[in-house]
């Protein structure tokens, strides 16, 4: 931009721009919503033959049209949210921390290791708090792992946790090559199946209660944390300038090591929940990809746990509807998986023109 | 703004909790109302080793599939406009040929009853997980009758379903637990696909003779490459008929199998087939649901042999036959028998008599001369009972012929531990007392490399 000639103005030009009414805000995301919805719509039209309408009736039918299919909507919101919770701390340090899905895996990698080896010879009340503490320190140690290597030599987190998912991926591989029966079929079955060793009790009758209880606990605990704790305050502080923490005394490389034991940990809970709460199984696809939605989720809710609740919500409804989609018409899973990347697509893009202001030359047009 | 965002989002996280207690209420009615159900006991099915087979000639425990079902009545007769056919798949049938060959099956099957879009739902990329136990009770929750599954791991999850909707029957393919779990509303399905296979060993030893008569390698230099999925009995039952039924015809043939550790991977089966080539195989085959190898082979210009899909167009030049389970007979089968109100068995397992196993086109331009009278005259000794696969005359394993005592993991436990004698009058009787292969040792003249 300051190569342009002098004079002549850019004729689109971005600016940032100052901070607007909360109402106006969310009339954007509104706005930008329905922009999507509208656009998605005519892509439908267009390509499909089907009736829009009944397009977007059968997503909602596919979260709340049965009370089941209610309860899986908040169970998989709850194992997102979990899974969001536990990067935020990471990356408002900035560090980039993309290996959640490892580190999950890991957590449900123990978690079912406790189920397995301990399930028959341990009690219950015993066994629950031996899975727990095993998934919180697999999941620890892989994140654990980076981070000693990030403080101590500065090697790139984003790399380095990428790679620690594939390694994640091959133990867990490996350890069903132990566990799967019958023998070379990858797959580990229901643990614990006849005894429900190790599975979390079912709260009123609902499996999933406890999982999403467990959640919304650590929401609570994680914005507290975040926010007011002295801990929440050195993370900021780091992630906003190593240099200025080190100046006013803060152990950047404690910091470091501190804030990601904390998000592996949660993430080995998460990978507790998936296991022991919900899929009773382990295997190398149980993270299922949410370790990197989780990062999404967690910058569309600029790092604020309990808007996050708000944005996994957001997620997993399109990523349920659309399933619900693809079953309803016997489209392709894609047909869902356009309609969703175009919703997104627009939400990302609001939080854009909240940000920033285009300014054309000479009139001063905003577009947002 | 940042207030009002905070209210937003706690406002969600109240209603969140608040749902989830409306949603137990509600789903604490939907149990009594399956609680307050008739179970029809009258489903349950003869007694624990019995699988029915419309192949092989009724001899021993073998027993013919529609002499069970009709003793078991009690379930008043429906019409086909009554029923409901929920349908779970591993993965989208667009991407996987394995998923993609049993929706054709459906989409024939759909056809041939007369069945409405409504009567029939598809739900795709189910993993093994919970995620296949709440398909399968989302199915239950729309009226399905009848719910089927298609992968191997889904079984533990149908299962569960299963124990808890008592009026819904649950069919699942490949599995090998009906058995012993002896659930009346649930049921395995399998093929004598080893039959096909060994079918299509025959076309590959014709294409090695023809290769070595050419003069382009000598008899000892004919090696066979087989790109595997993972070491399960399914697969190594399987490469293990291919490699006898080239064998059969071209009996200095030996075989190198490759595991990709994978169902589905494009990559891994490309890259594996490439290293079969270049480790001396002359001819490849595959049992993985990509077409990494076939594509590959083209590209070498080595002949191979497919699995359930043809794949002539991918390889015209390359391409020799496949071998496919074709699953409409079973799933017409189930249907009618919902229909009729009869028991559907516990454990079916169809061959060439069913129409469940089928050879696809042969590809004359790459084929050896006279192929099509083999495959025809192999096909009804197969249908007559004259041919068995595992001959213990035609194989060795560590050397010596297979004994008569020697016994197979049937029954499934963690520790795999061999309960059953399964050789019969000189063969080993795969998927005769249970559909799900059981053959998993590896014979002499295969080697089989692990990797990963």
């Amino acid at each position: 931009m300051s190569h342009v000639a002098p004079h002549t103005e850019p004729i689109i030009r971005l600016s940032k721009r100052d901070t607007m009414p909360a109402w106006k805000g969310i009339l954007v995301r509104i706005l930008g919503i329905l922009l999507g919805v509208a656009l998605s719509s005519l892509f439908i039209v267009l390509v499909t033959d089907l009736n829009p309408i009944e397009v977007f009736t059968s997503l909602f039918d596919g979260c709340f049209g049965t009370p089941r299919r209610i309860w899986n909507l908040f169970q998989n919101t709850a194992i997102l949210l979990c899974i969001s919770l536990a990067v935020t701390p990471a990356y408002k340090m900035k560090f980039w921390n993309i290996g959640a899905e490892g580190q999950v895996l890991m957590g449900a990698a123990a978690t079912a290791a406790c189920m397995i080896y301990f399930g028959n010879t341990i009690n219950q009340w015993l066994l629950i708090p031996i899975m727990i503490i095993a998934s919180l320190f697999a999941g620890m140690v892989w994140g654990m792992i980076p981070a000693f290597f990030k403080a101590y030599f500065n090697t790139n987190e984003t790399l380095f946790t990428l790679m620690m998912n594939y390694v994640a991926t091959q133990i867990v591989a490996f350890l069903i090559t132990y566990w799967e029966n019958p023998k070379g079929s990858n797959s580990v079955g229901v643990i614990n199946a006849a005894t429900k060793a190790g599975w979390f009790p079912y709260l009123f009758g609902k499996q999933y209660l406890i999982n999403i209880i467990v959640v919304v606990l650590l929401t609570v605990i994680m914005y507290i944390y975040l926010k007011y704790s002295k801990h929440g305050y050195e993370i900021s502080v780091v992630g906003e300038s190593e240099n200025t923490a080190r100046y006013i005394g803060i152990n950047v490389k404690k910091v470091i090591l501190r804030t990601m034991a904390l998000s592996g940990a949660l993430c080995g809970i998460a990978g507790l929940l998936l296991v022991a709460g919900s899929g009773h199984t382990v295997s190398t696809s149980t993270a299922g990809g949410r370790g990197f939605t989780a990062i999404l989720v967690s910058w569309l809710a600029k790092f604020n746990p309990a808007v996050m609740t708000l944005t996994s919500f957001l997620i997993v409804f399109f990523e349920r509807g659309a399933a619900q989609i693809a079953t309803a018409f016997r489209m392709n899973e894609s047909l869902a998986d356009i309609i969703t990347g175009i919703i997104l697509f627009f939400i990302i893009g609001s939080e854009f023109f909240l940000n920033y202001k285009v300014n054309f030359r000479h009139k001063h047009k905003e577009v947002a | 703004m940042k207030k009002t965002l905070k209210i937003l989002a706690l406002v969600l996280s109240l209603c969140m909790v608040i749902g989830c207690f409306a949603a137990c209420d509600n789903t604490a009615d939907d149990e009594t109302l399956t609680d307050g159900n008739v179970v029809s006991d009258g489903n349950v099915v003869s007694d624990g080793n019995v699988v029915s087979d419309g192949n092989v000639a009724t001899e021993g425990n073998v027993s013919d599939g529609n002499a069970t079902a009709g003793d078991a009545a009690d379930d008043v007769a429906l019409d086909y406009s009554d029923i409901k056919v929920g349908f779970i798949f591993l993965h989208a049938p667009t991407d996987s040929t394995y998923d993609k060959n049993f929706m054709n099956a459906v989409e024939e099957v759909q056809a041939n009853l007369g069945l409405s879009d409504d009567q029939v739902i598809v739900m795709s990329d189910i993993a093994e997980s919970e995620a296949c136990y709440e398909a399968a009770m989302d199915l239950v929750d729309q009226g399905c009758n009848i719910v089927f599954g298609d992968s191997f791991g889904h079984e533990d999850y149908l299962i569960q379903a299963a124990l808890e909707c008592q009026d819904v029957q649950f069919c699942h393919a490949t599995g090998d637990s009906a058995l012993a779990e002896d659930i009346p509303n649930f049921h395995n399905a399998f093929a004598h696909i080893y039959e096909g296979r060994y079918v299509a060993g025959i076309v590959a030893g014709m294409k090695l003779n023809e290769m070595i008569e050419n003069g382009e390698f000598t008899a000892e230099e004919a090696k066979m490459g087989y790109v595997g999925a993972f070491p399960y009995a399914e697969v190594i039952s399987g490469y293990t008929s291919f490699y006898l039924g080239a064998k059969s015809v071209c009996p200095s043939v030996t075989m190198e199998v490759r595991y990709t550790n994978s169902w589905f991977d494009i990559d891994a089966e490309r890259t594996s087939a490439i290293a079969l080539i270049e480790s001396g195989c002359k001819l490849i085959s595959q049992h993985a649901d990509s077409e990494g190898a076939p594509k590959a082979c083209e590209e070498y210009g080595i002949p191979n042999v497919a699995y359930n899909v043809n794949t002539i167009n991918m390889g015209p030049t390359t391409a020799l036959i496949s071998s496919k389970i074709n699953w409409a007979p079973y799933m017409t089968y189930m249907i009618d028998c919902v229909v009729k109100g009869e028991a559907i068995d516990t454990d079916w397992c169809g061959g060439f008599n069913t129409g469940s196993v089928e050879l696809t086109e042969l590809n004359t331009a790459v084929a050896a001369e006279g192929t099509q009278e083999a495959i025809d005259a192999a096909i009804e000794a197969f249908k007559n009972g004259e041919l068995h696969v595992y001959d213990t005359a035609t194989f060795t394993y560590n050397g010596e012929a297979l004994a008569d005592d020697f016994q197979a993991d049937v029954v499934p436990d963690a520790a795999y531990t061999a309960d059953t004698d399964v050789v019969v009058d000189g063969y080993f009787a795969e998927s005769t007392f249970r559909s799900a292969p059981y053959f998993s040792i590896i014979i002499d003249g295969i080697t089989a490399v692990v990797e990963g």
